[in-house]
């Protein structure tokens, strides 16, 4: 993610991107075909059944995900970049923390993980000093709570310290 | 009025003071964070509205230390709140208001819950069905319009109601059943939007609860034929011209033998002890005594039975037996 | 003239002092409210409704009219700063908004953006004050058939229009409308699409996708070009608002089109999410910049935040004349009303005149105040971008993740967020149009359950969707929208000929 690591001018090829993605709304258009063919897809005396519509979307997809594969083998050539390995491993020290945040949410609570977050992110990415980084990084999971537990009164996921602490 | 709320906040406020003064001795146990009511339907609904009259009616009169939200959760046809409630045992901070999906929710669309996995607490109320047409058309009787509908080829008479494979389809199957007719049954979101679409003639009946059609009857868009209760209403107030709740006719009385009522209660999650249920017992007679809560019986034309503990189960339990009769003749059960 | 000296007491109710203090504090309320993605206005007033209960119903409900005008001004300020749209209707803004924020004209875009809405609900009010019996009869007509043909005409309207490759956006619509599939059919009570994950019950919720598909979509592309967003050169200039208005006049004719189409989406009750999205696809084709628009044209913020905001406020007649809601808040305001013992319905002008005209009289002053102060807030908004990515993306992924849970009060729909933000930068960066697939998120249920229900009526005669002059005109209409490059470019051709 840093500035060097960028510019090496090598990673993956738009092409199996593209094939890729093609493939995937292929399966995803198999799955709602699939479902709709468990509810029924026949237009019954009242109109149609509840899979008629979700069956033909499926289809369409189905369909269209081909001629975007052949779109993608033929109008993108091999050569041609989805993203440098830099670029990538930028958009990944994005997704991986965030990964973590959202899969410890249920269990730790909102608070503590968006305090970690923040600080991590200040920190890792940011390289502030740890006075802005934690004061940021508590203000906010406060002002959080302030705002929604207390003033609109939404309940927010918890964790065993906010138990802990009776809230 | 204003003087006149003023003077009847002041009047619920002194039966207030007796009240709780009379139950300080039962109260064991006490909320110690903030009280969730689910509510199994999308805003703006009838449960929404009475979960949000009672969490107004607390705020207010200040009958509980703890605040009290409302929580929608609509998804799949209510299942997504009971599960909700369901994995939430023994936590005495979430109520769950009900309507006849938690019947015909799990009969229906097989979503795995049943009232076995909820503590019941309070029912608070029981919400009427009325069978009504347009006020344009000629029928003056429920006699006149199955006659009508007798007469027309099959389902060339169209009955609006509220969800799929709910208590209004259930109605009107029951009504296709008495009379030997058969309608086209069409489904929308909201009993709101039900009854203006009575008025706007594209359908031609419906199976309404009082306060959803209310406004209309009063304007003289639409009219009630009969109610689906074992006796007429209590209410005797004049609401539409010369017209008030009480002289509508039963069904039965009209040669459409069906009674249905929804219930309008509360329950909790397994697992709870009794001094919270009781807590929660005493703060709805507390909520029961506010003259908002007077005024929202009044006009939705409730029928105002009130049950807890045991005979409030036993009721439940005879409904679902019913309910589950009535899917099973209408062929309404998920197919697995 | 009764009308008008009706109005007059009504100005008199709302001026009073307590009334102006209880209005203030609701546009506050209300512009938070709006900005925070996952508190939209119907959970804002239901929320707030308790606090109200102690008041008159009067100031009651002009406090509660005044956060839901706040709620509308708020929607666009996410929208455009970050690609985040915290309601339905604000998805179009992002359109033209975001680019324009990036430019470094965030602030042009944020007062055409509060100017249009005000424009947008000032014609709603006027029309709800003058022709208000009329309008009420007019929404009567609307049956589940002629609301099929409003969505279609929305359909139409939108689509056809990108420069992506059409099988792209065919696929990325028809995803759209499979995710809004999933859950329960409304029509049969059936579960569908399912597979029996009780997770899936609910379906997917557009403000899941949309927070996922733009707004972490966003941080994602950002972090690919280079720690920092590209608005961050946009100076604070106090004159901002004073210069884009010299530029809006120009727009005059997108404004009034955009005002109608809102009004009528408004009142039948369609809502103002497809509003939003036919104006938006409407000024693309008839502006002579259309080509343009998607790059940061500020006619393409001014076209759907008119159109929502016409919307929004006519969808408060239907609830006051009817007792039915054009939209969700206004679903919970009728909660409210009921409350105070107010019945809705076609007596409530009759028997509650101080409270109806003490309503509409606090809809001109509370959007009057509302644009006041939303417009002084504008340099202070345009000023967030300024603050470094790193401490700005952490904050924003926070309040998404509570945006996305506050929907069902369910985590699952966070993992789900950051799973849409992912496919939303893989597929943004192959080219294929977010759009459609919104668009067919938040409509695509509507219109399929508004079609079966036609059917059931008409015991499956597709007839039913010409059978009276005004379904079969929208559906005329819809038709027209969608051959509309076709008919324009043989119209050029045919004028040529002749001119040759």
């Amino acid at each position: 993610m840093s500035e060097a690591s960028q510019g090496t001018g090598r990673g993956p090829s738009h092409r199996y991107v593209e094939v890729g993605v093609a493939i995937a709304t292929a399966l995803f258009a198999i799955i709602v075909m699939i479902g709709s063919l468990q509810v029924g897809i026949t237009w019954g005396v009242e109109g149609p059944r509840a899979g008629f519509f979700p069956f033909y979307v499926g289809l369409f997809i189905l369909i269209s995900s081909g001629f975007n594969l052949y779109a993608g083998f033929t109008e993108y050539s091999p050569s041609k970049l989805f993203a440098e390995w830099g670029q990538l491993r930028s958009v990944m020290s994005v997704v991986i923390p965030t990964t973590v945040y959202v899969l410890a949410m249920p269990y730790v609570g909102i608070y503590l993980s968006s305090f970690v977050l923040i600080a991590l992110f200040m920190k890792w990415l940011g390289r502030y000093p740890w006075g802005l980084t934690l004061s940021i990084a508590i203000c906010v999971p406060l002002l959080t709570y302030f705002m929604f537990e207390k003033w609109f009164l939404v309940p927010l996921p918890k964790g065993p310290i906010e138990d802990m602490l009776g809230l | 009025m204003l003087l006149k709320s003023l003077k009847s906040i002041a009047l619920g406020t002194v039966t207030l003071l007796c009240a709780a003064h009379l139950s300080v001795a039962h109260a064991q146990w006490e909320p110690t964070r903030t009280v969730e009511i689910i509510v199994p339907a999308g805003p703006g609904g009838g449960a929404d509205q009475m979960a949000r009259v009672v969490q107004g009616i607390v705020t207010k009169h200040n009958l509980m230390k703890q605040s009290m939200v409302v929580i929608n959760k609509a998804g799949g046809a209510g299942g997504e709140g009971f599960l909700e409630v369901k994995g939430a045992r023994a936590n005495p901070h979430k109520l769950i208001i009900t309507l006849s999906n938690l019947f015909t929710t799990p009969l229906a669309t097989g979503i795995p819950f049943s009232w076995k996995d909820l503590t019941p607490v309070a029912m608070l109320a029981l919400d009427e069905f009325v069978l009504w047409v347009n006020a344009e058309t000629p029928y003056q009787s429920v006699k006149d319009y199955i006659a009508a509908v007798k007469a027309a080829p099959p389902g060339q008479f169209k009955m609006g109601g509220t969800g799929s494979k709910q208590e209004d389809q259930i109605i009107t199957v029951a009504i296709e059943k008495a009379a030997g007719v058969k309608f086209t049954y069409i489904p929308f979101r909201g009993g709101g939007e039900v009854a203006v679409q009575l008025v706007g003639n594209h359908v031609n009946s419906t199976v309404n609860n009082p306060i959803e059609a209310v406004a209309q009857w009063r304007a003289d868009k639409v009219r009630p034929l009969c109610v689906f209760d074992g006796k007429t209403l209590e209410y005797k107030d004049k609401v539409a011209g010369e017209k008030s709740w009480a002289d509508i006719p039963t069904c039965k009385s009209q040669g459409l033998d069906m009674e249905y009522l929804m219930l309008r209660g509360f329950f909790m999650p397994a697992g709870v002890t009794k001094p919270q249920t009781d807590y929660y017992v005493e703060l709805f007679k507390k909520v029961r005594e506010t003259p908002e809560w007077r005024d929202l019986m009044k006009n939705g034309a409730f029928n105002q039975s009130f049950m807890v503990g045991a005979e409030y189960a036993k009721w439940v339990e005879n409904e679902e037996k019913r309910h589950q009769a009535l899917m099973k003749e209408a062929g309404f059960l998920a197919g697995n | 003239m009764e009308e008008l000296a009706n109005l007059m007491h009504g100005f008199g109710v709302a001026l009073q002092p307590f009334n102006i203090g209880v209005m203030v504090l609701g546009i506050v309320l209300g512009v938070l409210i709006g900005v925070l993605p996952g508190l939209g206005g119907a959970n804002g007033i239901a929320i707030l409704l308790p606090l109200t209960f102690s008041m008159p119903p009067t100031s009651a409900i002009i406090m509660l009219s005044c956060i839901y005008w706040g709620a509308l001004f708020g929607g666009a300020i996410t929208s455009i700063l970050f690609n985040i749209p915290g309601e339905p209707w604000s998805v179009a803004t992002t359109f033209d908004g975001h680019p324009m924020a990036q430019q470094g004209k965030a602030g042009e875009a944020l007062t055409a953006a509060f100017t249009s809405s005000f424009v947008g609900a000032l014609f709603a009010v006027i029309m709800i004050t003058l022709v208000a019996p009329l309008v009420a009869k007019f929404a009567l007509q609307f049956g589940p058939a002629e609301k099929f043909a409003v969505f279609f005409l929305a359909f139409c309207s939108f689509i056809g229009m990108g420069k992506e490759p059409p099988f792209k956006t065919l696929v990325s619509m028809m995803i759209g409308f499979a995710l809004a599939a999933v859950g329960l059919d409304s029509v049969t009570g059936q579960l569908r699409l399912t597979f029996g994950f009780t997770e899936m019950l609910t379906g997917f919720d557009f403000l899941i996708a949309v927070i996922g598909l733009f707004g972490i979509g966003e941080i994602l592309l950002t972090m690919e070009e280079g720690l920092a967003f590209k608005g961050k050169a946009a100076g604070i200039n106090p004159r901002v608002v004073w210069e884009t208005w010299k530029t809006l006049p120009r727009f005059w004719m997108t404004s009034l089109r955009s005002c109608i189409i809102g009004c009528w989406m408004g009142i039948s009750p369609a809502g103002a999410t497809p509003a939003s999205f036919m104006s938006y696809g409407i000024a693309k084709r008839a502006s002579k910049n259309g080509a343009n628009f998607g790059k940061g044209e500020i006619e393409g913020v001014v076209a759907p935040e008119t159109a929502a905001h016409a919307a929004g406020t006519s969808a408060l007649l239907p609830m006051l004349s009817l007792g039915v809601p054009g939209s969700p808040t206004a679903a919970v305001l009728l909660g409210g009303l009921l409350i105070w013992g107010l019945q809705p319905g076609p007596l409530l002008f009759v028997e509650q005149k101080e409270f109806v005209w003490g309503l509409i009289a606090s809809m001109y002053l509370g959007n009057l105040v509302g644009l006041i102060i939303v417009l002084t807030m504008v340099p202070f908004f345009a000023a967030i971008l300024r603050i470094p990515f790193s401490i700005i993306a952490p904050i924003i992924l926070v309040v998404c993740a509570i945006g996305a849970y506050t929907v069902h009060n369910s985590t699952f729909d966070v993992v789900l967020m950051l799973v849409f933000g992912v496919i939303g930068y893989i597929l943004k960066k192959c080219n294929y149009p977010l759009a459609p697939m919104v668009l067919a998120i938040v409509l695509g249920d509507k219109a399929e359950e508004a079609f079966r229900q036609s059917l059931l009526g008409s015991q499956g005669s597709l007839g039913i969707f010409v059978s009276n002059g005004l379904v079969g005109s929208i559906m005329f209409l819809g038709l027209v929208a969608l051959l509309w490059p076709v008919i324009a470019d043989g119209w050029t051709k045919l004028r040529t000929r002749t001119a040759a």
